[in-house]
């Protein structure tokens, strides 16, 4: 195909890469999905005859060159064949967050004026018929579960089967018009348009090119030399661009195998069949999957705790030296092997993560314990960093030079340069186009030369070259007396304890920081009962005096950890109150990624932040909820405002200053 | 009230057949109490019909009436066109009615996928033997039945426990359970006793949108005793009122919410 010379025999789009892939994988698995109890497959060859059959389909039902289409389910085969369908029909795919409500979905698809949409099943149809008037040009919707679906008017209506079948028929009249399309696609062309979380204000849409897709997915391929045989399994949000990476732009450049899980709530067992040999988690996963297996050995019979402990102690000793490849004594070894036989192959097991080569995870900071507790069991997880504006990838740590507290080296073709306030700019290949119908935001974040800003503040590792990131750039502030304000470094610190879910601090261009502090249900309840502490509800569990107590204690270990570090020893928490609700997307208070949304969190709370600084013991608040289906109500509560012991060092030097 | 040959158009589009199964004159007696007197309606193909009435109305001999399990003393049951002779319950599940219990049977020690299974019994040819040997035509019948079963266990999205023992689920997963049973069965008529019996809301609506998912793609006739009035209404296409063994009223919700007699059994007027 003419566009695939034109790259020196390689191909420079999404539809010109999965021809390649047919034609050399052809008989390899490149989908998997649990169905009805079993693991269905599609192979390369069978994927291109499923994505064709849709892309005519597509145009038969009117798409054109240009249109956006609108992508919204949970990871499935099926959509992902839908992205690649309307590239192919020289559209550009959006996908959606699938737990994002009707005025969220109405905003994105309104900003890029899509005119078709390709969802999952009745609930996505049901949130988009609800907001349609408000979508002058959104035209038809075409739907992958019919379930419940019969009913509804079907005149803007497709089932999925139904249009691939339609383009099956149609093939004749449009294999020219796909034909002629595919050898216009070339690096320059759109690929995909993501929308950011949007941590702060409405999200923005991120056009990413082939280019960036394709460059990306091969320099990070070969960074971690994945393989035609790998597995990964695909459950992370299909509109965040790190699935888009793993699951398309990587899967279609090595040819790997994505799987797809039967459902959310099936998860643990799939990961455990499937056994992906290149596995990506936030560090929440990791965290819960690590706390469950700590409660389930705190069930356990005392010999095998015993066991557990003893070897775990070894591993967590020797395991890492051993992943990383470094000298470690014949003894050592052996006893690693034999904890391997009786321990750390059954735990890797149950946890699916048996077979992992490469481990990766970002977004946030992960806790040392968590990290060198995965690293001693033997499994090669590493941390990245990177943002949609980057297609992903910034830096991550190579082989053998692993850290829980740095983000790794640049990634191959990655520039940076650090700012004078302290901000990390990068320039790369896989550097965004624009934000779609937002000159001014492009320019703000990317300048002439291609450098982009990516918002938070860090440094360049003297000797080892490894990018440490502190916090958000805007969010670092100074408090009233000139020392720095890092209120994530802090948080990270907090959120290191299994018992605390979340944790917000403030303090900016004040004297003293203060913490908002959300228990984690799963770890505390599970301290309750093995106390014998009875709870009715999470407000009544997350203010008991002993809870009070032990995050009290969380708090004044963080606080001595905090004033060892000379920069920020002033970001000691002196007091703190324990939320009583968990702060959710649905109200607004985290992105859908959950991150945390300091300002309105802020803003909704300022009575209790009040609290924090007028001395006051306690605070009575009413908070406005949101459920899960869109109704509101309200919680009352009255919080106890806890003072945390801060240790002088900060004080003394401040003073000395 | 339409005629009983008709089909008809529901307003949310589902169409209504003609009766298939008719009670007429239903008397049912314990020892010397009537728990059913005089009884007579219909229910008709495709619909979701509910039996409503206080505690002790006697709903739930009527709905074991139905299914085969009590034999009236007086009255007849019509199914799909033919006088019901009194029958083993084996015999009215080959007849294509399923149910549920009230209080949950299940097999608890097993899997809630080989309870589902225990549902295509009925659809199952071969003998002991040939099972015993699972080879060709037994080998065949279970894959086939079991992809039934799977089917059912999407449809109610109860994957993630498709292993799981029975006894370490949850009230409402069982009773989820129970309804998957039923539906392995592809009954074309399907008993519920009390489906949403002791759950709380998100469990009820839950299983509302299940009821109304397996009526409206399986095309299930529906009957069902319920307690939550809220549900029946918003649920049923008609409702039966019992109240102390009698019919008190019978009609739409519409209808049977203006009914004063319905109206007085429920708010506890003092019966002579």
């Amino acid at each position: 195909m003419a566009n695939i010379e034109a790259q020196g025999g390689q191909p420079s789009s999404v539809p010109a890469l999965l021809r390649r892939n047919a034609r050399k994988f052809g008989d390899a698995p490149a989908y998997r999905e649990k169905e009805y109890g079993i693991w269905q497959s599609w192979t390369w060859t069978q994927t291109l005859a499923e994505v064709e059959a849709l892309a005519l389909g597509l145009l038969e039902l009117g798409v054109n060159e240009g249109d956006f289409v609108a992508v919204i389910g949970r990871n499935r085969p099926a959509l992902y064949w839908a992205m690649m369908a309307a590239d192919m029909c020289g559209a550009i795919p959006v996908p959606l967050y699938q737990d994002a409500n009707a005025e969220e979905m109405a905003y994105v698809m309104n900003h890029c004026g899509a005119r078709f949409a390709v969802v999952g099943d009745q609930e996505q149809v049901d949130k988009i018929l609800e907001v349609e008037e408000h979508l002058p040009e959104f035209e038809r919707m075409v739907y992958l579960d019919p379930r419940g679906l019969r009913k509804y008017d079907h005149d803007a209506l497709h089932e999925y089967n139904d249009v691939q079948d339609m383009g099956r028929k149609a093939r004749d009249r449009h294999i020219k018009t796909i034909e002629a399309i595919e050898a216009k696609l070339d690096y320059d062309s759109t690929c995909i348009m993501l929308y950011t979380s949007g941590t702060t204000g409405k999200p923005k849409g991120v056009v990413l090119s082939n280019r960036n897709i394709i460059e990306t997915a091969k320099s990070s391929s070969e960074f971690d030399n994945l393989r035609q045989t790998d597995d990964i399994l695909a459950y992370l949000p299909m509109a965040w661009v790190g699935d888009f990476i793993f699951s398309v732009g990587q899967a279609l450049w090595t040819g790997f195998c994505t799987n797809c899980p039967e459902s959310a709530e099936t998860l643990t067992v799939d990961l455990r069949e499937i056994g992906p040999t290149y596995y990506f988690a936030p560090p929440r996963v990791f965290e819960m999957q690590l706390t469950n297996v700590m409660i389930r050995m705190e069930d356990a019979s005392r010999f095998k705790k015993k066991l557990f402990d003893y070897f775990m102690a070894h591993a967590r000793k020797v395991g890492p030296a051993i992943l990383d490849g470094k000298e470690v004594g014949f003894a050592d070894r052996m006893k690693y092997r034999l904890g391997e036989l009786f321990i750390y192959g059954p735990l890797k097991n149950t946890l699916g993560l048996s077979r992992v080569r490469v481990g990766y995870t970002a977004g946030e900071a992960i806790g040392p314990e968590i990290f060198d507790f995965y690293r001693s069991l033997g499994i090669n997880l590493k941390q990245l960093y990177g943002q949609t504006e980057a297609t992903v990838f910034i830096t991550a740590q190579p082989d053998g030079e692993v850290r829980s507290d740095t983000v790794g080296v640049t990634c191959p073709g990655v520039e940076l340069k650090i700012a004078d306030n302290g901000e990390v700019f990068y320039r790369s290949p896989g550097v965004f186009v624009e934000y779609y119908k937002n000159p001014e935001s492009t320019a703000d974040t990317k300048d002439a030369e291609g450098w982009v800003a990516t918002g938070d503040a860090g440094f360049i590792e003297e000797g080892t070259g490894h990018l440490r990131i502190i916090d958000r750039a805007k969010d670092v502030g100074q408090m009233a007396n000139g020392s720095l304000f890092a209120p994530k470094y802090v948080e990270n610190k907090l959120k290191f304890f299994p018992n605390i879910l979340e944790a917000v601090v403030f303090g900016n261009g004040r004297d003293e920081c203060t913490a908002f502090i959300n228990i984690d249900l799963t770890a505390v309840g599970s301290w309750a009962e093995r106390n014998n502490i009875g709870y009715a509800s999470y407000q009544e569990l997350a203010r008991h005096p002993q809870v009070m107590q032990a995050i009290q204690e969380h708090v004044e270990a963080v606080n001595a950890s905090v004033a060892e570090d000379d920069m920020l020893s002033g970001c000691q928490v002196y007091r703190f109150v324990v939320l009583h609700k968990e702060l959710d997307a649905d109200d607004g208070e985290l992105t859908r990624t959950r991150k945390v949304r300091r300002k309105i969190i802020a803003e909704k709370y300022d009575d209790i932040i009040a609290a924090l600084y007028d001395g006051s013991k306690s605070v009575s608040t009413e908070t406005e909820v949101t459920y899960e289906d869109g109704r509101k109500g309200s919680i009352k509560a009255t919080l106890e405002v806890r003072d945390a012991k801060v240790l002088p060092v900060a004080t003394k030097k401040l003073a000395a200053e | 009230m339409k005629d009983q040959a008709d089909s008809y158009v529901t307003e949310d589009g589902r169409t209504i057949g003609p009766v298939v199964m008719e009670m007429k004159n239903i008397t049912l007696r314990f020892g010397g109490v009537e728990a059913i007197k005089d009884i007579s309606f219909d229910i008709r193909e495709g619909e979701i019909r509910a039996i409503i009435g206080p505690n002790g109305a006697g709903k739930s001999s009527m709905l074991n009436v139905i299914s085969g399990f009590y034999v009236p003393q007086e009255g007849e049951v019509w199914y799909k066109g033919a006088r019901r002779p009194s029958m083993k319950p084996f015999e009215v599940a080959q007849q294509g009615i399923a149910r549920t219990f009230q209080n949950i049977a299940l097999f608890e020690g097993m899997s809630v996928l080989d309870n589902v299974m225990t549902g295509r019994l009925t659809h199952m040819k071969t003998g002991i033997f040939s099972q015993a040997l699972w080879k060709g035509a037994a080998e065949r019948e279970e894959i086939a039945n079991r992809e039934v079963a799977e089917r059912i266990i999407d449809f109610l999205e109860i994957q993630a426990i498709r292993k799981t023992p029975v006894s370490r689920l949850p009230y409402g997963l069982k009773k989820r359970v129970e309804l998957a049973r039923a539906l392995a069965a592809e009954p074309s008529l399907l008993l519920l006793d009390e489906p949403m019996a002791g759950m709380n809301v998100e469990e009820k609506e839950d299983m509302s949108r299940f009821i109304l998912d397996v009526n409206d793609e399986f095309g299930t006739t529906i009957a069902l005793i319920e307690h939550d009035m809220g549900v029946v209404m918003d649920l049923s296409d008609r409702v039966v009122v019992m109240d102390y063994g009698k019919k008190i009223g019978d009609g739409t919700p519409q209808e049977v919410r203006n009914n004063k007699e319905v109206i007085d059994a429920y708010l506890g007027v003092a019966h002579e």
